[in-house]
């Protein structure tokens, strides 16, 4: 946390009324994103209670799992979860967009959509992690056979919790995450890991202000929790009394539709929260690399997608080498999605202007012609004269660029009170005058910065059969085995 | 906490003491300074009970699901004199246990006193350490010094003797999937059972021995994956020992925060119990939330005087040690002059507002 997202915290609590952290919307969202609300069983790891799933606001299914310590039941219930998920999947990829040929001529396609999850905060995102961990490896003949559709919606699962893990990746969102990256409340981290609080200081219900709204979201009966974990209270005095009459009328509909109606209650509230969220995030404009980086989630679902029948589920823990690549790859998405937001949002560049690796202010010299002279052949260096009041901390000589058209590249020459010289080094043309508008004129405001996207290359590693010695050697391959299919699930 | 005490006895009123449970200990490494809970946890006090008598109930209910689920993941693995704990240290954890012999030491002849149990708890662990006798001492009641004063723990640990040493056995109902679990239980449960080693080791000391013969790695027992069976994680709770040893050194005397008190001060149910509550000062943190029952009460008093510690400790730490959100807000518009030790945090404000007016300028479509 920066002084600045402080200060964004202390004016909003000063005011009652959260206060922006961002001035464009940093996520993709489709036009219909599946939300999903689970709940789970208190006490245990992934033992499923219900979710309430839907991609319009106005068409929620509500799956219940009548006895979650019973097996066939929870199976039930995941294969009836799988048949609504996997289907999502397969109608929102639309149209496919063919692609130039690989390097080695392959054929490349990339579907014109892709699916989008939402769930209302992290638990749910860890819930839907532990639910595909618990049913992917599932076997689908044998003594313990489960639906076909139940270890597909567990690689599924898995796969989008993988991504979620991927920074800048809109496959998968938490609620409470999005909000908070565009939005300071007056309260702290803790707290804004409610919802339904959160929500109450960016968008309170009408007559009551932030601080009012969060207080009553954290009345669990006014506003049930938004899950996994259920209410202490619910869980004694409705939930178990509930559980219990169904089990002892040996299942009969009057007792099962007297337990659905007690966990629509507790879930109906956050199904709301989620769809007004998504409306306070669609009236943001999004930002310039959102759609950049929506396509490469539509890469990624293009290739789980095409290749799942040839993929086993993804292994307990990840091999050395997938390991290694999947670690760079985060790391080059993270750098990746830092400079992107602080290019598209000067909100965010803010940050890095009082950190100090950018300064902004009014020009207040400027050179465009000139040339270097010095070498060979001469070169068009012009000079540049920035006044800022920004705590620069960046070293004479450091590579910059400019925060609004990165292309122009500049060069630290000097710094003296309160002024930066620049010498621009490129983005200017190719000849040895400018081309027009590309050099900032005195009187204009600029910002320049260090950051760069994609300062780091792609590594390579070795092959799955080449890992090194150090590393525990190439590891076994996969096989499916009847432990894996017939594990306990209690 | 003990019976040389009056003068906490005495802030209890006519209360019977509560002894140091997880939660407190939990509450007392996580925040030391806070006076008001050192008080009320070394007096005994049912801090849950005054929480709900000022209006601000402490939001720690169990849900019976969890409940059950613990006990009869417990009772499971304590089924038969520990079978089950003991098939798996002898198979995972390849431990050469040969004999077994179990005590319970949760009550004693009929009776529940913590004296005698005490008692009992150091004998039978002297003979342990002397003769090497025994292997599995279940429920022991420990003591610990805290803030100058005895208090008693009372861990549902089972503490385990081999080759001569002391472990630390914990038994817990969180899952671990894929030999992983949830990073803040398994913090959770290594700082409670820094508590018990810590308590331990003092208890061989003052019996004569090496404290060393406690061992730092204690044995975390949950469910594997998604079943029921037990699985045992060695755990090495050296850095949360060292945590601890600190914290408790640096624990402000309870002695010195009494002194400072007026003489009739107490926490009896009535009108003036806010009033008394309000008179130790405290030092409230959202982490509170997660392990004192007080904390409700102490966030609304922190925000009700604009505490900036009420927004999370990361913020009061950024704001170098401004306390209140009025004179941060009052030294970043500039209408504040700092005094000289907050004068590159009044700096930094300025700069933070500045940037920050700027570019939601620049958004608003008006850049200047």
């Amino acid at each position: 946390m920066s002084v600045l997202s402080s200060l964004a915290r202390l004016r909003a609590a000063s005011t009652g009324a959260a206060e922006p952290l961002a001035t464009v919307r940093h996520c993709h969202l489709v036009d219909a994103p599946l939300v999903l609300v689970p709940l789970k069983l208190s006490g245990e790891a992934a033992a499923p209670l219900a979710v309430m799933l839907g991609a319009a606001p106005d068409d929620a299914t509500l799956l219940v799992v009548p006895q979650p310590r019973n097996r066939d039941l929870r199976f039930a219930f995941a294969a009836d979860l799988a048949k609504l998920v996997l289907n999502h999947i397969e109608t929102s990829h639309g149209s496919v967009e063919e692609l130039p040929p690989g390097k080695e001529g392959e054929e490349r396609i990339r579907y014109g959509n892709a699916p989008q999850l939402l769930v209302p905060n992290r638990g749910g995102v860890a819930f839907l992690r532990l639910l595909g961990r618990s049913t992917r490896f599932r076997g689908t003949e044998g003594p313990y056979a489960v639906d076909p559709a139940v270890p597909v919606l567990g690689r599924w699962l898995t796969w989008f919790a993988e991504r979620h893990d991927h920074p800048g990746s809109s496959l998968l969102h938490a609620m409470t995450e999005l909000l908070r990256l565009h939005w300071a409340t007056g309260q702290s981290s803790l707290e804004d890991g409610n919802l339904a609080a959160l929500l109450g200081w960016i968008d309170p219900p009408d007559g009551l202000d932030g601080p009012s709204a969060a207080a009553r979201a954290e009345d669990p009966v006014a506003c049930p929790p938004a899950g996994p974990t259920t209410d202490p209270s619910f869980d004694n005095e409705v939930l178990a009394p509930a559980i219990a009459a169904y089990h002892e009328s040996h299942g009969d509909p009057r007792a099962l539709e007297r337990l659905r109606a007690a966990v629509h209650g507790q879930v109906a509230p956050t199904w709301e929260l989620m769809w007004r969220a998504v409306g306070v995030l669609r009236a943001l404009p999004e930002g310039a690399s959102v759609p950049g980086r929506w396509e490469r989630d539509r890469d990624a679902f293009t290739y789980y997608h095409q290749t799942f029948g040839e993929a086993y589920p993804q292994a307990r823990r990840d091999p050395p080498v997938r390991a290694a690549r999947r670690l760079h790859d985060l790391e080059r998405a993270q750098d990746a999605y830092d400079a992107q937001r602080a290019f598209d949002d000067p909100l965010v560049m803010a940050e890095h202007r009082l950190s100090g690796q950018a300064f902004g202010g009014l020009v207040t010299e400027c050179e465009p012609d000139r040339l270097d002279e010095t070498g060979k052949r001469p070169k068009l260096r012009p000079l540049l004269r920035i006044g800022t009041e920004d705590p620069v901390r960046l070293d004479p000589g450091t590579v910059v660029c400019n925060a609004a058209r990165p292309a122009l590249k500049g060069r630290i020459v000097e710094f003296d009170g309160g002024g930066v010289l620049l010498e621009l080094t490129g983005g200017m043309g190719r000849r040895l005058t400018a081309e027009p508008g590309t050099v900032p004129g005195v009187g204009e405001r600029v910002c320049f910065t260090s950051l760069s996207e994609g300062s780091w290359g792609a590594a390579r590693f070795p092959d799955r059969e080449d890992t090194p010695w150090t590393h525990g050697g190439p590891p076994a391959e996969y096989v499916p085995t009847d432990e894996d299919a017939e594990e306990d699930w209690s | 906490m003990t019976e040389t005490a009056p003068d906490l006895d005495r802030l209890r009123g006519d209360a019977p003491p509560r002894n140091h449970d997880a939660r407190t200990i939990a509450a007392l490494t996580a925040n030391p300074g806070c006076a008001r809970r050192g008080l009320m946890d070394a007096a005994g006090v049912d801090k849950d009970a005054v929480a709900r008598h000022l209006g601000f109930p402490a939001p720690f209910g169990q849900s019976q699901f969890a409940i059950t689920r613990g006990n009869a993941f417990e009772a499971q693995v304590k089924a038969d004199g520990c079978a089950e704990l003991l098939t798996l240290l002898r198979e995972r954890l390849g431990l050469d246990v040969a004999e077994v012999a179990y005590d319970d030491l949760e009550v004693v002849a009929g009776n529940e006193g913590r004296e005698l149990r005490h008692t009992r708890t150091r004998r039978l662990l002297a003979r342990a350490l002397e003769t090497g006798e025994g292997t599995l001492f279940d429920h022991p009641l420990l003591r610990l010094e805290i803030a100058g004063r005895l208090a008693y723990l009372e861990p549902d640990v089972i503490a385990f003797q081999v080759r001569g040493r002391l472990h630390v056995i914990e038994i817990k109902s969180f899952a671990v999937v894929d030999g992983q679990a949830e990073p803040e239980q398994v913090a959770a449960a290594a700082r409670q059972s820094a508590v018990y080693v810590l308590a331990l080791r003092r208890l061989a000391a003052e019996l004569g021995h090496d404290p060393g013969r406690v061992s730092h790695e204690v044995f975390l027992v949950c469910p594997e994956n998604f079943s029921n069976r037990p699985t045992a994680t060695p755990l090495d709770v050296r850095p949360q020992l060292a945590v601890l040893e600190r914290q408790l050194a640096r624990l402000t005397r309870v002695d010195a925060i009494l002194e400072a008190l007026p003489g009739d001060l107490v926490f009896e149910p009535g009108d003036a119990l806010a009033e008394s509550v309000r008179a130790v000062e405290a030092r409230y943190a959202p982490e509170c939330m997660a392990g004192c029952e007080m904390a409700l009460f102490c966030r609304d008093e922190a925000r009700a005087c604009g505490a900036t510690g009420a927004l999370g400790r990361s913020i009061r730490d950024d704001l170098g040690g401004v306390d209140t959100i009025a004179t941060a807000l009052a030294l970043a518009d500039g209408s504040l002059h700092p005094s000289d030790d907050l004068a590159e945090t009044a700096a930094q404000l300025r700069a933070a507002a500045r940037l920050r007016d700027e570019a939601l300028l620049a958004a608003r479509g008006g850049a200047a």
